[in-house]
């Protein structure tokens, strides 16, 4: 768990897309170590999804290199690092026309697993992001909730066993309640499977709790890379305006009663 | 006659056209969706190829029906006259509604949705028939339906080609101001629009995933209405084949002529009694009756139709370009011998009778300021409005030579409409001049008076039929009938079959047969 192979490495990767003359990733170096969970944190447009994105070669460097297990993703089958690749964004991004049991069985089909496999699969999958799969299995996305969709597509993700998982503000769009829950159950999740795990956000509560590694990204460049208890430490003016967000807002307000 | 004695008496020749109108639209709709849908695609993929092939698409919806089946006519394979025509010019106006909502369907998939498909390591095939098209399926079948409806409208004008359909009954209900003609071609075109709409509503929201839910009462309402689409479109493709099967089962080996008509009764007519006593010879025939403007020449150069009747002067001035000359002899002469020259087509013995453009005005009018010629009528046409089919409107022996010949001023510009309605127009003061046909029965019945062309100006007309050589040489029975038919019908036998017909609103099959037993043919 502990081992120090980078599952993931950038190296010197700059991305820019066809119609922009600026860059949306410069210089960006870093590697994810098994077992590792990297939470990019970064204002919208800071480049963290294109980032992400550059892993399962949805887009491709426009130089430098991305490895995936140590193997460059331009040397890499598309379709094989994908299915090998977990991915939640945001909304979920389910099926609209499947079931939530076709939705988390969608990669084990593709991959042509035996049907009582992959029924077995979805089942218990289903029990591991907490929903019944007697009452859940045969619905369809626009029966559930925010929060259900998530699960299912975290379900999604995890069904065919693939080592890495890559996530795009997962719980952005839920309510507090429901998101605290689901990062907690998330930790727990990643943590006993021991993926290696590469999340996207904007929120530095969020990042604090789930990574083992946080990324300030910043107009597409990687200000720092450190543990969460390093971050806190930061004297990097970005990263104390994260933490002073994190002290001001619900402290600042009780002062105020208290002082009248 | 009402309504519904109407439909007793001829729910045959209903069916026929039924079923004629829905193979059409059937076969049409199903090329443009086999073509239609995958260029869609194509154009999701090729955004470049979009602007270009969706501009050609809506220009060829913009073309006028009638102008589009008349510009697919002259060209070689696809052309001609019949049914692959008319489903050519379907399928072309049915492939924009059907490529452009394709288009919009699977552009419009939720892009987190085609997104996360790419990122589950889904490949191209199986995101386009997984994702994209079940996707749009509800709007790529909301196109077929705007096209189907189209093709369902378009197709009455594909009579006009001699495609058949419910559009023969309404070209003829407009010629013979048949009320009931009308409405039986009209009235079924309209049910099965409203029936294809509805029922493809039915399939759309059947594939609108909006609404998809996993509960069981509005699923077993789904399963009904794609059974009921299902049994529809089976029980068309099993009538269409059924239908088609019984007329051609008929004396393929023995000999088989095609008889052709221009779109007026007394042509349907006189083609009508080549035909019946040639089927009382055991000649297997095939009628493409009602081509409208050249349609009928070009069908015969063609080889789509063996024979036709014409006038001789008609052929002498609108076919073969010569300015009008009076003498019937040297017409008919000349027309003989340019036929068999340049056409390699046989003008049979004059029929008997002259069917002359008759310059038509209200009774009343020419009794109350005496009118018995065109040249007592002149000093009067500056106060009136003349009303011309477009065939006199343009011909070398109409309007223009007309007006000169007798030096006619008009109050305005001819009102230019299809010949039938003109005689309608008259009658009810809409227009104050006409130019009819000799031998039409409506001319009585419709209390109108024929000025007489006292300067003679209009070539002579005598009825003869067209006749491929080449039929002619293959069918010793049509020469045996055309022998039969010269110099047997007068002028006053052909007025009163037309008004039997266009007045008294009887079959022409009926007169036809009514005639020949009469005649002892």
């Amino acid at each position: 768990m502990t081992a120090s192979r980078p599952l993931v490495e950038f190296r010197d990767v700059n991305f820019s897309h066809a119609a922009s003359p600026i860059p949306t990733i410069s210089q960006l170096t870093f590697s994810v170590n098994e077992g590792e969970t990297l939470v990019l944190l970064g204002e919208s447009g800071c480049g963290k999804t294109t980032t992400l994105k550059l892993i399962n070669r949805l887009l491709s460097p426009t130089s430098g290199e991305v490895l995936v297990e140590g193997k460059p993703t331009s040397q890499w089958d598309p379709i094989r690092l994908r299915r090998r690749t977990g991915y939640v964004i945001q909304d979920g991004g389910l099926f609209p026309h499947f079931t939530v049991a076709r939705n988390v069985g969608l990669v084990p089909t593709l991959e042509r697993w035996q049907s009582e496999k992959t029924k077995q699969r979805v089942d218990e999958l289903l029990e591991v992001v907490g929903l019944d799969p007697k009452s859940f299995a045969h619905r369809y996305p626009a029966e559930l909730s925010g929060g259900q969709r998530q699960r299912v597509g975290v379900a999604r993700a995890l069904a065919a066993e693939p080592p890495l998982l890559l996530l795009d503000e997962p719980f952005g769009a839920l309510d507090p309640l429901t998101r605290a829950s689901l990062q907690k159950q998330f930790v727990e999740l990643t943590k006993r499977l021991q993926k290696t795990v590469v999340f996207v956000t904007h929120d530095v509560r969020e990042a604090l709790f789930v990574g083992s590694q946080i990324g300030l990204m910043h107009r597409g460049e990687l200000l720092l890379l450190e543990t969460p208890q390093n971050f806190l430490r930061s004297k990097n003016e970005k990263a104390l305006a994260y933490i002073e967000t994190l002290n001001l807002a619900p402290a600042g307000s009780r002062l105020e009663e208290n002082g009248r | 006659m009402n309504f519904w004695q109407f439909l007793q008496q001829n729910w045959m020749e209903l069916l026929q056209h039924l079923r004629e109108h829905l193979s059409l639209v059937f076969i049409s709709t199903l090329i443009a969706v086999a073509i239609g849908i995958p260029t869609g695609i194509l154009l999701t993929r090729k955004k470049s190829l979009q602007a270009p092939i969706l501009g050609i698409a809506n220009i060829m919806q913009t073309i006028p029906s009638l102008a589009l089946f008349g510009f697919l006519i002259p060209i070689k394979i696809i052309g001609g006259i019949g049914p692959r025509t008319a489903i050519i010019a379907l399928v072309l106006y049915s492939l924009l509604p059907i490529i452009r909502n394709t288009v919009t369907g699977i552009l419009g998939v939720d892009r987190n949705v085609r997104e996360a498909a790419e990122a589950m390591g889904m490949t191209g095939g199986q995101i386009l028939w997984q994702v994209e098209l079940p996707l749009a399926m509800s709007v790529i079948i909301t196109g077929v339906r705007v096209a189907l409806v189209i093709a369902i409208g378009v197709a009455t004008i594909a009579a006009a080609v001699g495609a058949g359909g419910l559009g023969v009954f309404i070209f003829r209900g407009i010629r013979q101001f048949d009320n009931n003609l009308l409405l039986a071609g009209a009235v079924p075109a309209a049910l099965l629009a409203l029936g294809a709409d509805f029922l493809l509503g039915r399939l759309e929201s059947y594939f609108s995933v909006d609404r998809r839910k996993s509960g069981a009462a509005s699923s077993s309402f789904k399963r009904f209405a794609l059974a009921a689409t299902v049994a529809f479109v089976a029980a068309l493709v099993v009538g269409i084949y059924v239908g088609s099967r019984e007329p051609r089962s008929t004396g393929t080996q023995s000999e088989h002529v095609r008889v052709g008509s221009k779109d007026f009764t007394e042509s349907a007519i006189l083609a009508e009694m080549v035909a019946q006593m040639l089927e009382a010879r055991g000649v297997s025939v095939e009628r493409k009756f009602e081509l409208g403007g050249n349609l009928a020449h070009d069908a015969l150069l063609g080889g789509q139709v063996d024979l036709y009747p014409e006038y001789t002067g008609t052929s002498f001035t609108a076919i073969l370009k010569h300015p009008p000359i009076t003498d019937p002899r040297a017409v008919y002469d000349q027309v003989k011998r340019e036929y068999a020259e340049k056409f390699k087509v046989t003008v049979s013995e004059p029929l008997g009778f002259e069917n002359t453009f008759a310059i038509l005005i209200r009774g009343a009018e020419a009794r109350r300021l005496n009118l018995k010629t065109i040249s007592d009528a002149a000093p009067h046409t500056h106060s009136w409005r003349p009303g011309f089919g477009q065939d006199f409107r343009t011909r070398p022996d109409g309007y223009a030579g007309l007006a000169s010949a007798y030096g006619l001023k008009f109050a305005e510009e001819p009102r230019e409409m299809d010949l039938s309605l003109t005689y309608i127009a008259l009658s009810s003061g809409k227009v104050d001049l006409i130019a009819g046909n000799s031998t039409d029965g409506r001319i009585a019945a419709l209390d109108l008076v024929q000025l007489e062309d006292d300067r003679h100006y209009f070539p002579p007309y005598e009825a003869v039929y067209l006749v491929r050589e080449d039929a002619l040489a293959r069918s010793s029975k049509l020469q045996e009938v055309l022998s039969k038919l010269a110099h047997s019908i007068t002028t006053e036998e052909m007025r009163h079959l037309n008004y039997e017909v266009d007045a008294n609103k009887r079959s022409q099959a009926k007169v036809v047969r009514e005639w020949l037993k009469q005649k002892g043919f």
